[in-house]
């Protein structure tokens, strides 16, 4: 139950957001100092968020099938990969790697 | 347009506009990998209501996965919604922008909050004329809201067959999935920079701190990066999937 309430919580915060976009006087929002801001984090979340689902286990680091992931997933992308085959090329990597004895 | 011509004519013009074929393949191509979100969603714990509320009132791809992320790490659900809310701020400069370009009115200001996204504000900066750029942002957001919804079900239902997420390497999924996000993004010295700073700074966090945490401390240094940096502002700002990738006549 506590899950939903956070799950419902980001939903409200988030839609909020979106609509603060429509409803607040452009004047307040619109210099260059909150839309780098607004970049930056959405960079910085997303390679903290790679990194931790890459090397994280837990609270301890770890060095298993995973990596093999972020390779296959980067040679993909490098490649023009759409999404889909990009995560698809994750999966694989990781799959093959455990079935080589990685952890 | 007028509501007293002919549905039909005004179907085969709205299906001839160069920013509706746009909006409706962006469409296929972003909803197709709500597969992936609903496959991890399931398998990180959620199950299929909770998956499919994260889809249709959430709504914004990169701020699921990091929900479904953190709490996949072990964080708790309050890191999980932090770190949404922090990676959807972007949707509130993408609504300032659409405000301007499609200027929609009344209740249509609020359904077009909602499906503020990447993607619609992507489809619609990329036109000119000003009811082509209403046209794309509306068949990009509607279209990618309903594909996405639909395949997010299919995914769960996917996920939740397979069995254990480690054998079919789900985890490495969802390592592809973040790296997805984040390529498009990384255009230029600094965008890159910052995603490797960010790295570090978590992989040195992870020990010291709770789950979860890590990533907010890397998004306070990516924020003080913003705040006091001189990047260009529109950096970070792009599409999962770039609508006019090839041949890019519309930009």
């Amino acid at each position: 139950m506590n899950l939903w309430l956070w799950i419902l919580l980001a939903c409200v915060v988030a839609f909020l957001t979106k609509l603060a976009g429509y409803l607040v006087p452009a004047r307040w929002m619109d210099n260059p100092r909150m839309n780098r801001v607004a970049g930056t984090l959405t960079i910085g979340l997303l390679a903290s968020l790679t990194a931790v689902n890459t090397f994280a286990s837990g609270q301890e680091l770890a060095l298993d099938a995973r990596i093999i992931a972020l390779a296959a997933a980067a040679v993909a992308l490098l490649l023009r990969a759409p999404f889909l085959v990009v995560v698809l090329a994750g999966a694989v990597g990781a799959a093959l790697a455990r079935l080589a004895g990685m952890p | 347009m007028n509501p007293q011509a002919a549905p039909y004519a005004d179907l085969v013009k709205y299906l001839q506009s160069p920013a509706v074929r746009v909006g409706l393949s962006i469409a296929v191509a972003t909803g197709l990998y709500g597969v992936s979100f609903g496959a991890l969603s399931v398998t990180s714990g959620f199950d299929l209501w909770q998956t499919m509320a994260l889809s249709l009132l959430l709504f914004s791809g990169g701020s699921q996965f990091a929900f479904i992320g953190v709490i996949g790490g072990g964080g708790t659900g309050a890191a999980a919604m932090t770190a949404a809310s922090l990676l959807g701020i972007r949707n509130a400069v993408y609504g300032m922008q659409m405000n301007a370009l499609v200027r929609p009115a009344g209740w249509r200001r609020f359904v077009a909050a909602h499906v503020t996204i990447d993607e619609s504000a992507a489809t619609a900066s990329g036109q000119t004329d000003p009811v082509e750029r209403r046209l794309g942002f509306w068949s990009a957001g509607i279209g990618v809201f309903i594909l996405w919804n639909v395949f997010t079900v299919v995914g769960a239902l996917v996920g939740g067959a397979l069995g254990d997420p480690a054998q079919w390497g789900l985890d490495g999924a969802a390592v592809a999935a973040f790296l997805g996000l984040l390529w498009p993004r990384l255009k230029g010295r600094e965008p890159a920079a910052i995603a490797v700073v960010c790295a570090l700074v978590t992989i040195v966090a992870v020990p010291l701190v709770a789950p979860g945490l890590p990533i907010l401390i890397a998004a306070a240094v990516a924020g003080a990066i913003g705040w006091f940096g001189h990047g260009r502002p529109t950096e970070g700002l792009e599409p999962d999937i770039d609508p006019y990738a090839d041949g890019g006549d519309h930009r």
